[in-house]
């Protein structure tokens, strides 16, 4: 039991991520990625709205109507969001004006849907919270990893959350050697980064590369 | 995936969610608790949250003014900074010709003006030709910010100022000085440009630029035209110019335009010009 609830929370990181594999949640990995700390905010909070949506969903599971089971779980998913953005709009302001609209948007990341649908309706309370957190730790490292090469590319710096931001590669403008990539602060750079992480993942690993 | 094989369990406990009656109950009672959630979430935090918002227009105020120590100062700060600020409601012109004039009626603590902005009543279209900065609508009445010294004497004006950037309208504040001829400093608290790009206004190196009062920046000429002119980067050689942002040209015409409508006729240059000669008696 203890191995599986390992699997569960572990598999989707590297094995079964959400993103690299799933190819799910594509669109707020383009968006929130340009600095590291705004990443990570938008980590947390899809990886708590996926663990608390699936187990409030696997607690109702036996009593949701099949025939109405995707709104109930969209209504307990867009609960949680606004809880969510309810949060942050109050205790860190600074951070909620940067994610702006991309907080809202959550309701619609396929991976809190898919979590909900593929996993809660037909587990339990406990594990459906595991696979939610293994799920977001998943989304996590894809949107840390991005946010980490995109803000020292393409800005020089590296904004830690709480703890402000700190030049990296000192740039020209500032009298410093490093001369930005622009492309990296553009949406496709993301794309880009996002198949260059697949890349490595399906050569380390064969075994996820599809087939033909 | 279909959760059949919980079919059995519930029709031991009696109650079955799959009829058309047990579909309209779970549906029902699901609305009304989270609802419930989300309407405990929002109010209980409202209080909080609106704290937020007016810490944040007045830091920025301080920010404008370069009374702010970032990393130094908090917000619980910025009552004690604010006490040397003034902050008046002025009428802004409404037609070609008009030159503006206090607002007595209306209290500047309780005036909302990003809320005016947004309603009929309290904002105006702005004629295509006169609206450089491409914002179509603005407020008729607007804060101003006056920061005093020691002596009770104006030093710096904090003018409320946004205009269109690439992607996005850029709100913030600009100082001025005394004289009304030269800046102070400028911030934008709400703004979408492409970071690193166009969201370098919010770099303090180019901020510096706007807040030197070694070789200030001149943004209106003696007969209270606004001269100021954001070049290409590295190209700035006058007094009135200033280099823009690399990579950004659009954001940095967008500033500019922005200082123009906003120090222009149609806007706070009137008031600007009352201030510098001396008709306009503003006591504390």
């Amino acid at each position: 039991m203890a191995s599986k609830a390992k699997d569960v929370l572990f598999d989707p990181v590297f094995k079964n991520n959400p993103i690299a594999l799933q190819i799910l949640g594509i669109c707020s990995a383009l968006a929130v990625t340009t600095r590291f700390d705004k990443a990570f905010v938008m980590a947390v909070s899809v990886t708590v709205v996926t663990a608390l949506s699936s187990t409030v969903v696997s607690m109702i599971r036996n009593f949701i109507p099949n025939s109405i089971r995707i709104i109930v779980e969209m209504t307990v998913i867009a609960s949680m969001v606004i809880l969510v953005d309810q949060i942050l709009k109050a205790f860190v302001p600074a951070i909620a004006d940067q994610l702006s609209v991309f907080v809202g948007l959550i309701i619609t990341n396929c991976i809190v849907m898919g979590r909900a649908e593929g996993y809660a309706l037909k587990n339990s309370p406990g594990m459906s919270f595991l696979d939610g957190i293994g799920n977001g730790l998943g989304y996590s490292v894809i949107l840390l990893v991005l946010g980490l090469v995109r803000e020292i590319f393409g800005s020089g710096t590296l904004s830690m959350p709480g703890l402000g931001t700190m030049t990296v590669l000192p740039l020209t403008s500032d009298g410093g050697f490093y001369v930005r990539n622009g492309l990296m602060l553009m949406p496709p750079s993301a794309f880009f980064l996002i198949g260059l992480f697949i890349w490595i993942l399906r050569t380390v690993d064969p075994s996820q590369i599809e087939k033909e | 995936m279909q959760p059949n094989e919980t079919t059995s369990e519930e029709a031991k406990s009696g109650f079955d969610p799959n009829t058309p009656v047990g579909t309209f109950i779970v549906a029902a009672t699901l609305c009304f608790v989270c609802s419930l959630i989300v309407s405990a979430a929002a109010v209980g935090l409202k209080p909080l949250q609106e704290q937020n918002a007016k810490n944040k227009m007045m830091r920025n105020v301080l920010i404008a003014a370069g009374v702010w120590q970032d990393g130094k100062n908090t917000d619980a700060d910025i009552p004690e900074l604010f006490k040397n600020i003034d902050v008046i409601l002025w009428n802004l012109p409404e037609k070609d010709g008009e030159t503006g004039s206090l607002n007595k009626e209306l209290k500047a603590a309780d005036y909302d003006q990003a809320a005016a902005a947004s309603t009929p009543g309290g904002s105006m279209a702005i004629p295509a030709a006169d609206d450089v900065s491409g914002i179509k609508r603005r407020e008729k009445v607007s804060k101003i910010y006056l920061v005093r010294d020691a002596d009770g004497k104006v030093n710096k004006i904090v003018l409320p100022v946004y205009g269109k950037g690439l992607w996005s309208t850029l709100y913030g504040f600009l100082a001025l000085d005394a004289s009304t001829r030269e800046a102070r400093g400028i911030t934008f608290y709400k703004h979408a440009e492409t970071p690193g790009l166009g969201g370098e206004v919010d770099n303090p190196k180019w901020k510096s630029l706007w807040s030197n009062t070694n070789s200030p920046l001149v943004l209106r000429d003696d007969q209270g035209q606004t001269i100021l002119d954001v070049t290409k980067p590295g190209n700035a050689t006058q007094p009135n110019q200033i280099d823009g942002l690399s990579g950004a040209t659009i954001t940095s015409s967008g500033v500019e335009n922005t200082i123009h409508y906003w120090l222009g006729p149609n806007a706070f240059g009137p008031f600007l010009d009352q201030f510098a000669s001396g008709e306009l008696s503003l006591t504390p």
